[in-house]
């Protein structure tokens, strides 16, 4: 980095409920971002926003079911255009489990199969290394990476599991015997048909220094950022 | 009008809560050979028309109340 590329504007959803918002908006701008944090009240993103991220949190209070609630704040419709539009939408943790209410990935998130909430660093591999949630990481890579809840064993039937994999819309896996919550196939993350909306519940914005443990969590990041400024107008 | 739908976690879906409760019963000395736990929900309806008002519920069901890919639902309408 230079520091004189430009700043891609990466929108940051705000539920009532998030706690993860600023953490993530300090690693983006950490890494070369303008995060700007939208409450989710809002019927638009800032017009010139070139990314979203859903972060982390308890939504609505996780009242119902993890993410239901909040896939009908007005600003998922925003959202959804956005993704539809062929936008960068990440969503870690509740945020993946938004998204998976919203029908825009696949599966669903259940409780842990332990039953305990669970906080701590868990190895993944990278499945698919490629733009725009992975480019910066190595194919086959392992990563560290924290995660922390209680409801993030997703689910598929093992049909739409085989078309994934497939697909190579199956990004990241807990390494074997890292798997913290039951998941499927252990994943840990999954894109879209059209790769441009992914959702995982380790926290990369929480891994983006070594001296907090890891750094791994900025590749992701910063593949997102990356793949942010690719889609910034050009300034001539 | 007073709807209650009833929400389960579908036949083969984890249910780790109606796990945890089966052999908690096993410990009581209840003989439980499964054990699920899903969601009630008590709905106060202004509908007065029961076919009507099942169907809204169904819309409540398929749009919020139950997640289709690990849920089923099952409506009860109380017309009294």
């Amino acid at each position: 980095m230079t520091g004189r590329e430009p700043r891609p504007t990466i929108a940051v959803v705000v539920f009532p409920g998030s706690n993860d918002d600023r953490d993530a908006a300090w690693a983006l701008r950490a890494l070369g971002a303008d995060a700007q944090l939208v409450w989710h009240g809002k019927d638009e993103l800032p017009p010139e926003s070139s990314a979203v991220v859903l972060p982390g949190g308890f939504s609505y209070g996780d009242y119902l079911r993890c993410g239901a609630i909040a896939r009908f704040s007005p600003v998922m419709r925003a959202v959804e255009a956005f993704a539809d539009g062929g936008g960068p939408v990440l969503g870690i943790c509740n945020g993946f489990q938004v998204l998976c209410e919203a029908g825009l990935l696949p599966g669903a998130l259940r409780p842990n199969a332990s039953l305990s909430f669970v906080c701590r660093d868990v190895a993944v591999r990278v499945e698919e290394a490629a733009a725009p949630f992975t480019s910066r990481c190595e194919p086959g890579g392992r990563l560290v990476i924290p995660v922390k809840h209680g409801e993030g064993c997703w689910y598929a039937p093992p049909e739409l599991v085989d078309d994934l994999d497939r697909a190579g819309r199956i990004v990241l896996r807990y390494e074997p015997g890292e798997n913290p919550n039951g998941a499927t196939a252990d994943v840990a993350g999954v894109t879209n048909e059209q790769g441009n909306v992914m959702g995982l519940m380790p926290h990369p914005e929480h891994a983006v220094d070594p001296m907090l443990g890891s750094g791994d969590g900025a590749l992701i990041l910063a593949s997102l950022v990356d793949a942010a400024r690719d889609r910034m107008p050009a300034t001539v | 009008m007073r709807a209650t739908v009833l929400v389960r976690p579908k036949t083969g879906i984890l249910d780790p809560q109606g796990d945890a409760v089966r052999e908690s019963l096993r410990h009581l000395g209840f003989a439980v050979g499964d054990a699920r736990i899903g969601r009630v929900v008590d709905l106060e309806l202004d509908d007065g028309d029961p076919a009507a008002a099942r169907a809204e519920v169904e819309r409540m069901c398929e749009q919020l109340l139950a997640n289709p890919l690990i849920e089923s639902f099952e409506i009860e309408l109380d017309t009294q």
